[in-house]
């Protein structure tokens, strides 16, 4: 789009014809509905050179014409009042919904897409209202900025939209300032990705006993009704006020991700904890309440505490299950965590990470084969980006390292039931207060 | 209240953006004796479908030159460097492969 508007470039995109409602709503959405495309099958990766000239020869499978008929056509046909008509469409959103019984309006919001699909509670007036009584913000406030995806456009909520999705969610008043928190991350737990991620919500502080979460047994659900409800309220939040999480349009995740109907939310356990809490690592002080959200869940690597004769083996073998894209951070239960010190001698979580970081290695030529290294790491490093750039000078055999330090994270969370831990594969985004949405 | 009584709640969905209309560059009267460059987004494979995409100009189109190009770094950054080479030396392009 970019090349066509701004360098007056006439262009034609081909796509995947997966992507046929998607790219066609990006296109109408930056104001460029006449955007010529031309879609080949899916998929593309993977294929031999045969099986790709044969796409090239081969039809439009969503039209049926010639492929490379639609590409000269799209860069010589003159354009037709059709493709450059106004773009001009009602995109207001009312206040309100027409008024309707309750069992209309739980088909409306069904149908509507702005569901998680299980039941929801009506956001009346009162009960919005509730909701708004425990913050001090103004409820037409903007609280932030969100989209499913890099291409699409930035939507804009305010107070009183976060608290109408809470209150759907089934959260309580009193959490509301953890759910405006973690709005104004801006950070998706609904992103389009066609890799199927979801979020996770790590909150600090005096907050968690406040709204009575739970960091101990059973804390990562679906046990305690502050951390199911608000990790909920952050996934319908995030797919409400982007504009929209429906498969085929706004969400292009393949196989789903069941992490995200409570988007992994939960207290660290600081109490419990050898080291210093996650917010104080990021800034804050004990004393400060914070939420920290961090985005691309799907992998997980599990096994149960440290064993004394091959535990760094074993530590490597998870860390080399992990795809090196999606760097790890740790979830521990107090009780790994103290065998962490007991067998390794880490004394912070930092002195972890720093051994995490220098044993996360796989040989070169492997590391670089990885499909997502080759479409989001390799272009970096032949861009000259570091560290990439430096790793790509390594001999195919030396074992590099797979993630950057500053991308591994250490969280203590669990009852101490027994000493079971996992690798969540994940990004941290950021950590914001929750004091500033009281 | 009554299962036909009537309930008022609140719209959940955010604000959008207004949308402008963007302009679309003129086309060419003809692809011959024309640049056109082949981008590619560097993304699954891409690369191998548009380099079968210039063979196929080569072999029914040798009149138009073709220009193999990878964007700079991942698509998920702008790339005015890549833009203006093809806006000085191109006529136009074919971006690929969305997937």
């Amino acid at each position: 789009m970019t090349i066509e508007a701004q360098y007056g470039v006439p262009t034609v995109a081909v796509h995947t014809d997966k992507f046929d409602r998607v790219v066609r709503s990006v296109a109408s959405v930056n104001g460029m509905p006449g955007l010529q495309q031309v879609f080949v099958p899916q998929p593309v990766m993977g294929k031999s050179a045969r099986e790709l000239r044969a796409y090239v020869d081969g039809n439009d499978p969503l039209t049926g014409r010639l492929v490379m008929q639609e590409v000269i056509e799209g860069l010589t046909r003159p354009f037709d009042d059709e493709d450059l008509k106004p773009v001009e469409f009602d995109r207001s959103t009312p206040r309100l919904c027409a008024p309707d019984t309750e069992e209309n309006l739980h088909r409306l919001f069904l149908e509507n897409n702005w569901t998680d699909t299980l039941p929801i509670v009506l956001p009346t007036e009162e009960r919005v209202a509730a909701m708004l009584a425990h913050t001090h913000r103004k409820a037409d406030e903007v609280v932030g900025h969100m989209r499913p995806t890099y291409f699409r456009e930035y939507w804009e909520y305010t107070v009183e939209k976060v608290a109408v999705n809470a209150v759907m969610a089934g959260a309580r008043p009193e959490y509301l300032p953890v759910i405006l928190a973690l709005a104004a991350t801006g950070a998706s737990a609904r992103g389009s990705t066609t890799s199927s991620m979801a979020a996770m919500a790590v909150v600090n502080g005096p907050i968690r006993h406040e709204i009575q979460m739970n960091s101990g047994t059973g804390a990562m659900a679906p046990y305690n009704h502050a951390n199911a409800t608000i990790g909920r309220a952050y996934g319908l939040l995030s797919q409400n006020l982007q504009g929209g999480s429906v498969p085929g349009l706004t969400y292009m995740g393949s196989q789903g991700n069941n992490y995200a109907y409570n988007s992994v939310t939960f207290a660290e356990n600081e109490e419990r904890s050898p080291w210093e809490a996650f917010h104080v690592q990021q800034g804050f002080k004990p004393t400060d309440s914070t939420v920290s959200v961090f985005t691309g869940c799907r992998s997980t690597a599990f096994t149960l505490g440290l064993r004394e004769k091959h535990w760094r083996e074993h530590v490597r073998n998870m860390l080399r299950g992990m795809d090196p894209h999606i760097p790890p951070t740790l979830l521990l239960d107090p009780i790994t965590a103290r065998q962490f010190i007991d067998r390794g001698g880490f004394r912070t979580k930092a002195a972890l990470i720093d051994w995490l970081y220098d044993n996360a290695r796989m040989p070169a030529t492997e590391y670089w084969d990885y499909q997502l290294v080759q479409n989001y790491l390799y272009p970096r490093a032949t861009f000259g980006e570091e560290p990439w750039a430096s790793k790509l000078k390594a001999a195919p055999d030396e074992l590099i390292r797979m993630f950057r330090r500053e991308d591994i994270h250490v969280v203590v969370v669990g009852g101490e039931t027994n000493g079971y831990w996992r690798i969540m594969g994940c990004t941290y985004q950021k950590t914001v207060s929750v004091d500033e949405w009281r | 209240m009554g299962m036909n009584d009537k309930l008022t709640v609140l719209n959940p969905i955010g604000f959008a953006p207004t949308v402008t209309r963007k302009e679309l560059a003129p086309r060419l009267d003809t692809l011959d004796g024309k640049t056109v460059y082949l981008v590619d987004c560097r993304f699954d494979d891409s690369d191998v479908f548009l380099k079968q995409m210039q063979a196929w100009f080569a072999e029914h189109m040798p009149g138009v030159r073709t220009v193999f190009k990878p964007i700079s770094s991942v698509y998920l950054k702008d790339d005015p460097t890549t833009w203006e080479e093809i806006r000085a030396r191109g006529h136009a392009a074919v971006v690929g492969v969305g997937h």
